[in-house]
């Protein structure tokens, strides 16, 4: 079982299309896939149609009072079920804070299920937080999505450096570039350069299209409602190179 | 554990379903239907071994093949499903010749080495649709399943229809369920789509078995009793015929081999009780069926237990012993065929279709001897024999002499047997344990002694037959051959080593006193008629 979670310190990167739609495709690729919706804007569920509510709240999931089994949902896909967002996943620093070693806690929290997922996507909440540094602890490979500007290129340094100061295991990085406009010549620039020049930088890029924007009308993934489009098809070029190099 | 989920069934009244208006009124205003991909037709082929092992531990085995992989689906009584990819399969096959998966480690220590044969044929014309909630998520599948049997005889089933929950949905699905049962005037409980298959062809699931199950009572005349027992010894012997022929498991010959040594046992120790003459018609006969099966099964039990014996090796590995087990095998393809041929024989012909004219024709007269009776009487003369056979073997006796007590209580255990329906249940399954123990050493040494025979004979044939392969036999198969011989020679050293304990058990007055209770509990039963 591989733990991969799509994160950034940064929000609205494309954080949550990238994690329902890779799930998605790893599902279509004959994978037991799970993805836990860990940001309780639980937009990853809304897409799903899955009604963000955990039985006894993210307390009992984190804690162990309650089977993490109980609280996963089939979506509409084969081979790929969903753990929903819950609203009380907001504290759930606080959670983290009153267990003992916190930072192991979701790793050990999802070691029982390695032997029915092939991947578990972890989609998390941005920021840096106690919640993240257990998700890095957990998770093989972390998959950031990249705005190509110069700044979140500062961002991608911070978080490698941060993720080297880290005890313990820690995750393979793999950045790419998402939200790409076609237009802005230095969007272009940056995405054409930087993966050639950095080895944790994929090839694959997500441009910024309207079908994505559309997963939140017809609540599926790309793949599911337009699958040969644009959009479906930069998803597949990620995930076979995901696949490739993380799986 | 695997991990089945739980698929509710129903079930029209006839082929034609409930119209799609009926369903949706049903469910409404909570669920809704939507078209899960087109409508397809499927094979389905309902899958059981010959003495029906999966039926009888209350599962259904279908193997499903159409536009989409073929896949294997196992069924619980209780309606909770496990499925697996399948790819193509011809059956019969053996369950360990199937790919792993959740399926074949559910049945293939309920298969054992029984071969899983086509019970029944049928086409499906399936459709499926999702039930969605208000949300518009999917929280069931519902599957509308047209069933035409093509075998064992064609007919039409009700249409049935499954509803599988999505995980984390089940109370949903269950109250779909309950919606279309109320509703949709659906059976909410119908029977296994194998057992309604069947039954349009006037068969029944479990119609086999290698037990003797007819009912005997113990006022009954003898004659009639030793009638219906042979007569279903027959019907047994016949039942497995074919598979024999046709070489499907090894169980079939086994079953063919029990009931002829059942037969023999009923005529030397019973037989006074049919016309004279009768047995020692056919007791020529069935001696020569019994000895024509004997080669191949021989080879079998070498074969079955090849495996073990390999393992058990120390100082050869069991790939040199490969040439050994190449040999058994083209001498079981050689004597297989030696077999086939008598069973296809106008000998065996004759023998079967006399056998039963003469069991039908018999006259059974209204006075005379009962059944209590004759089994009383016969199980005494047996036992006794055993005894004074047993007690006159001391630690300097021949190899014969267990051979000879061996073939005793085998007639003891085939008379038990086929008089079990007179005794008192319990009394039997204490008189039979006791014996079982005394069996079970007595064969252990007859059959390592018989190995040990044969493997010496193998050695000198696989030297001397340049038939089989173009190269000598390799001195390191003879060699693992050889510490093979040692291994079986030991295990038999223990055997006759037991040997005094486990007779001493089966002598005891304890077991003595088990014996009397049996005998005792089918003259009580048995006394108006004697």
């Amino acid at each position: 079982m591989k733990i991969v979670a799509t994160y950034n310190i940064k929000g609205g990167v494309g954080k949550t299309s990238t994690a329902v739609n890779l799930s998605y495709l790893a599902a279509q690729d004959g994978l037991r896939v799970l993805l836990w919706d860990l940001d309780p804007q639980a937009a990853a569920s809304f897409l799903f149609r899955i009604r963000p509510r955990v039985k006894g709240g993210g307390k009992a999931l984190i804690k162990g009072s309650r089977e993490i089994d109980d609280s996963i949902k089939g979506t509409d896909f084969a081979d790929l079920d969903l753990l929903p967002a819950d609203f009380t996943y907001r504290n759930l620093d606080l959670v983290l804070g009153a267990t003992k070693k916190p930072t192991r806690r979701i790793a050990r929290l999802l070691a029982p299920l390695s032997d029915e997922y092939d991947v578990i996507f972890l989609d998390c909440p941005p920021g840096i937080s106690l919640l993240s540094e257990s998700v890095l602890q957990a998770a093989d490979s972390l998959l950031v999505p990249l705005i190509p500007t110069v700044l979140s290129l500062r961002t991608l340094d911070q978080l490698t450096d941060f993720i080297g100061g880290l005890d313990g295991q820690r995750p393979e990085v793999l950045a790419f570039f998402s939200m790409i406009d076609q237009r802005k010549r230095l969007h272009r620039e940056i995405a054409e350069r930087l993966p050639a020049e950095r080895g944790d930088v994929a090839t694959a890029t997500i441009p910024a299209l309207s079908q994505i924007e559309r997963m939140s009308v017809e609540r599926a993934p790309v793949g599911a409602f337009a699958p040969h489009s644009r959009a479906a098809q930069s998803y597949q070029a990620l995930w076979a190179e995901v696949r490739d190099r993380l799986l | 554990m695997q991990t089945f989920s739980h698929v509710a069934e129903l079930a029209a009244s006839s082929a034609a379903l409930p119209s799609e208006g009926d369903v949706l009124a049903a469910l409404a205003p909570r669920f809704t239907l939507s078209p899960n991909g087109r409508p397809r037709t499927v094979r389905r082929t309902w899958l059981d071994t010959f003495d029906w092992r999966l039926h009888r531990a209350g599962f259904t085995l279908e193997y499903v093949t159409g536009p989409r992989p073929a896949e294997l689906v196992l069924a619980t009584a209780a309606g909770d499903q496990v499925t697996q990819p399948a790819g193509r399969q011809s059956w019969p096959a053996m369950a360990q010749d199937l790919p792993p998966g959740p399926v074949t480690a559910v049945i293939r220590p309920i298969a054992g080495s029984r071969a899983l044969l086509a019970a029944a044929r049928a086409t499906s014309a399936v459709e499926d649709l999702r039930v969605l909630n208000p949300d518009t998520k999917t929280i069931a599948w519902i599957r509308i399943d047209r069933i035409t049997v093509n075998q064992p005889a064609a007919a039409e089933l009700p249409a049935r229809l499954q509803v599988t929950p999505v995980r984390g949905y089940q109370a949903q699905a269950q109250r779909v369920g309950e919606l279309l049962a109320a509703g949709a005037g659906l059976d909410g409980h119908p029977g296994r789509p194998l057992d309604a298959a069947l039954a349009a062809a006037g068969q029944r699931p479990e119609a086999y078995s290698n037990k003797i199950s007819v009912r005997l009572s113990p006022g009954m005349p003898a004659r009639a009793a030793l009638q219906a027992v042979l007569l279903q010894l027959l019907d047994t012997l016949e039942a497995n015929v074919a598979g024999t022929i046709r070489d499907i498991d090894t169980e079939f010959l086994h079953d063919l081999r029990v009931s002829v040594r059942r037969t023999r046992s009923a005529l030397k120790l019973a037989g006074d009780a049919l016309p004279a003459g009768l047995p020692a018609r056919f007791r020529a006969e069935f001696k020569w069926l019994g000895d024509l099966t004997t080669p191949t099964r021989d080879l079998d039990v070498y074969l079955l237990n090849y495996d073990e014996m390999a393992e058990a090796l120390v100082s050869a590995t069991p790939a040199e012993l490969e040439p050994f087990h190449t040999y058994l095998a083209w001498r079981r393809v050689i004597e297989q065929r030696a077999l086939a041929r008598g069973l296809r024989s106008a000998r065996f012909s004759r023998l079967a279709s006399e056998w039963r004219g003469a069991l039908t024709a018999l006259t059974v007269p209204k006075a005379g001897e009962r059944a209590a009776g004759l089994a009383t009487t016969r199980l005494r003369r047996a036992h006794r024999r055993v005894l004074r056979q047993g007690r006159a073997i001391s630690a300097d006796s021949p190899a014969e002499q267990l051979h000879d007590l061996r073939k005793r209580c085998k007639e003891l255990r085939y008379l038990l047997e086929i008089f079990a329906s007179l005794f008192d249940p319990q009394a039997y399954q204490r008189a039979l344990k006791d014996l079982k123990g005394l069996q079970d050493c007595l064969g252990e040494f007859q059959d390592r002694q018989v190995q040990q025979e044969e493997i010496r004979e193998f050695a000198a044939q696989m030297l001397a037959d340049r038939t089989l392969s173009a190269n000598p036999v390799p001195a390191t198969a003879l060699l693992a051959m050889g510490e093979l011989a040692g291994g079986i020679g030991r295990a038999q050293l223990q055997a006759r080593a037991e040997f005094a304990e486990r007779f001493g058990e089966f002598a005891s007055p304890a077991s003595e006193g088990r014996f009397q209770d049996l005998t005792e509990s089918a003259a009580e039963t048995g006394g108006a008629g004697r």
